[in-house]
């Protein structure tokens, strides 16, 4: 007989995250995929793979979140904001901050000492500030989401990125390029432009609070850092930080 | 003349009673007999009515000009005295209002756009000029006006919208300046305004061709102030638990105490909705199966968005039970004193909700929260309307800090949904309502 006790599944504008968990909230498999249009189809092929990994049965409940959650059959759909925030709660059992950058939005979210959401902020309605944002521009510089690291001038020596609107950002980058800016300083400006974006929004949460950050752009430690930077304040990435939101989807499958 | 009267009276008489007898005909067929539909209750019974108060408003206004003095009034124009004048009044904002609500908002302010009129102006204005410059209306026609009367206590942008209107119709435009109130009206201002009453009756009797009988008008005000007060019991009539109905509903039913007040028919519809509401309160009766929680609404309606948002919270079990935009109507009209019709018309109307600093809108917000027992608020943060937005993360820091109400910021538009992300809107708005059972 299988372990499992719920599934969580995680439709994001980048990618499709899902696992499956045990009574105790640990994770029994998992798997990350970039996003196929095609949710359901996507959807159907990595739960049956979950399944058969597991040994979970057709009774096991599916929670679902992300943008696509409307769109495929669960037992329940929630709200990002909810399961990144059970996701990270069950990892650090403790109050924080946590600043979720996914591919189409930034949340940052306040949670309070037993876990629950105490208030969020979330980006406006463009994608001003996300995942999405670093990847086109990353991608005009030529430079490998992963590898951005490697690809960025020291600190100081950045170039002013001023709009952190995806559209004007990357017209503002073609015309630093062709005034012949060094592709690592603009690159540095980049990261900083988002994270002054994020940290205007992490402002307004209160200060003595830990910071987390999960989500795919937390993965990226040249990002991290530089949005410790700008907050003044360390921040702690969470282990398997893409996988958050769908732990805590999985997590929310007892309530 | 004479003919384009007799035409105007029949169909207000007539043709309109007919059209809207068709159209409930025509909707009974359709929807079979009304009942429940989960997760909302029963749906109110007045609601056949006002839908025949507006059918007919609007279908009549098709023959009013050439039949009788027609004037455009901004919302918070104290209109009275037109009524009583014999005017047949078009309201701009509930036009664009009708548009919004049948999702014609984004098409028409793109039609304005075309003229040349900014993305960054009010999507009422956008939808009016919109539909004025591309002659496209969902009601038929609007009737071109005598007079245009702007008043000054919503906003400072129907200064602008009213002088652009002025310019593309060529009629004469009357301009009611209320200023700004910190606290108090101060006796100058008031005096201010009513100088300004005094002289619109002026230009209103001359372009109306009569003069303004005091009885008359008294008689209006009279009515008006009724039709306000009945407007305020049935707003109460929410304290009850479960709510008999939602601040969603009100949206639609405040319609004729903005368009049609002044007249029998106004206080009339008020006394059948106020008995229907009292009833439905009595007997326990709400507006959706399973009230767990109680919003207040703040900031005008998001029109092409109210289905939408009324499902989305019912099948969570929260309900808007009370709304600042609905209350406004209330809190103002009432307060008019027939016994001294123009002096109490000047200060009702200087003092109206969006004409008061933060302070005094913020106390007024939180007792509305706090007499309607609400336990989250939702703050639509309106692109288009700033005077309503502005302060709005003060009262909700103020709500969440000193009243333990959850509260929440809503981005949107009142009326142009290209200006809207539906789905981030809706989720941040699970999201609040996820919290409150965690």
């Amino acid at each position: 007989m299988s372990n499992a006790a719920s599934i969580g599944i995680d439709i994001g504008s980048t990618s499709w995250k899902g696992c499956v968990v045990d009574s105790k909230g640990r994770v029994m498999a998992s798997r990350i995929q970039e996003s196929d249009p095609r949710i359901k189809e996507q959807t159907a092929r990595l739960l049956a793979e979950l399944m058969a990994d597991t040994g979970a049965s057709s009774q096991v409940p599916v929670i679902a979140t992300g943008y696509g959650r409307k769109q495929v059959e669960a037992t329940r759909q929630v709200t990002e904001i909810t399961c990144h925030t059970k996701g990270c709660f069950h990892q650090t059992g403790k109050p924080g901050v946590l600043i979720d950058i996914g591919g189409q939005d930034t949340k940052v979210i306040h949670i309070g000492p037993k876990g629950s959401v105490l208030d969020f902020q979330m980006n406006d309605k463009c994608a001003a500030g996300t995942g999405r944002f670093l990847e086109v521009i990353l991608q005009r510089l030529r430079i490998p989401l992963d590898q951005v690291g490697q690809h960025i001038s020291s600190k100081g020596e950045g170039v002013k990125v001023s709009s952190t609107c995806t559209v004007f950002a990357e017209s503002e980058v073609v015309s630093l390029v062709a005034q012949g800016a060094r592709v690592e300083a603009i690159a540095r400006g980049v990261l900083e432009a988002l994270a002054a974006r994020v940290s205007s929004l992490a402002g307004k949460v209160p200060e003595q609070l830990p910071l987390f950050m999960s989500g795919g752009v937390a993965l990226n430690p040249a990002m991290v850092a530089i949005l410790a930077e700008a907050l003044g304040r360390p921040i702690t990435v969470l282990d398997n930080p893409q996988l958050v939101g769908a732990h805590g989807a999985a997590l929310s499958g007892g309530g | 003349m004479m003919l384009r009267r007799m035409q105007y009276e029949f169909m207000k008489n007539a043709g309109g009673t007919f059209l809207t007898g068709l159209q409930r005909y025509q909707a009974f067929k359709k929807r079979g007999k009304r009942g429940a539909r989960p997760p909302f209750g029963p749906p109110l019974e007045s609601v056949e009515r006002l839908k025949e108060i507006m059918t007919r408003y609007y279908f009549t206004g098709r023959y009013a000009d050439g039949a009788v003095p027609v004037a455009w009034v901004t919302s918070g124009f104290p209109s009275e005295a037109l009524v009583a004048l014999g005017y047949h009044l078009v309201y701009p904002e509930n036009h664009a209002a009708l548009c919004g609500a049948r999702r014609k908002g984004g098409k028409m302010c793109g039609a304005a756009e075309e003229f040349g009129y900014p993305r960054d102006i009010c999507s009422y204005v956008r939808t009016d000029l919109g539909s004025l410059l591309s002659k496209k209306t969902p009601v038929g026609r609007l009737p071109k006006p005598d007079l245009l009367c702007c008043c000054t206590n919503i906003c400072q942008t129907v200064l602008y919208w009213y002088r652009a209107l002025a310019k593309h119709l060529d009629v004469p435009l009357v301009i009611i300046d209320t200023p700004f109130i910190y606290g108090e009206a101060p006796t100058h201002h008031l005096e201010y305004v009513r100088g300004q009453l005094d002289q619109f009756i002026e230009v209103a009797e001359r372009i109306g061709g009569k003069k303004l009988s005091p009885e008359h008008f008294v008689d209006t005000v009279k009515k008006a102030q009724r039709a306000s007060s009945l407007w305020g019991e049935c707003l109460a009539t929410g304290k009850a638990k479960p709510s008999p109905w939602s601040a969603i509903d009100s949206f639609f039913h405040i319609a004729p105490v903005v368009t049609i007040r002044g007249s029998d028919e106004c206080v009339d519809y008020y006394q059948m909705l106020l008995n229907e509401l009292t009833e439905r309160a009595r007997k326990g009766v709400g507006a959706i199966d399973n009230e767990r929680h109680r919003l207040l609404w703040d900031n005008l309606p998001i029109w092409f968005l109210v289905r939408d948002l009324a499902l989305a919270t019912a099948e969570r079990g929260f309900q808007f039970v009370c709304a600042t935009y609905s209350n406004a109507w209330a809190e103002a009209g009432s307060q008019i004193d027939p016994s001294t019709p123009l002096d109490s018309t000047a200060r009702t109307y200087t003092s109206v909700y969006l004409n008061r600093d933060l302070d005094n809108r913020t106390r007024s917000l939180i007792q509305l929260a706090r007499d309607f027992d609400a336990d989250g608020a939702v703050l639509h943060s309106d692109r288009s309307c700033k005077p309503y937005s502005v302060g709005q993360v003060d009262v909700r820091n103020r709500l969440m800090e000193e009243e333990g109400i959850r509260a929440m910021l809503l981005e949107a538009d009142h009326n142009d949904e290209r200006s809207f992300s539906k789905e981030q809107a809706l989720t941040r708005l699970q999201a609040f309502m996820e919290a409150f059972d965690e």
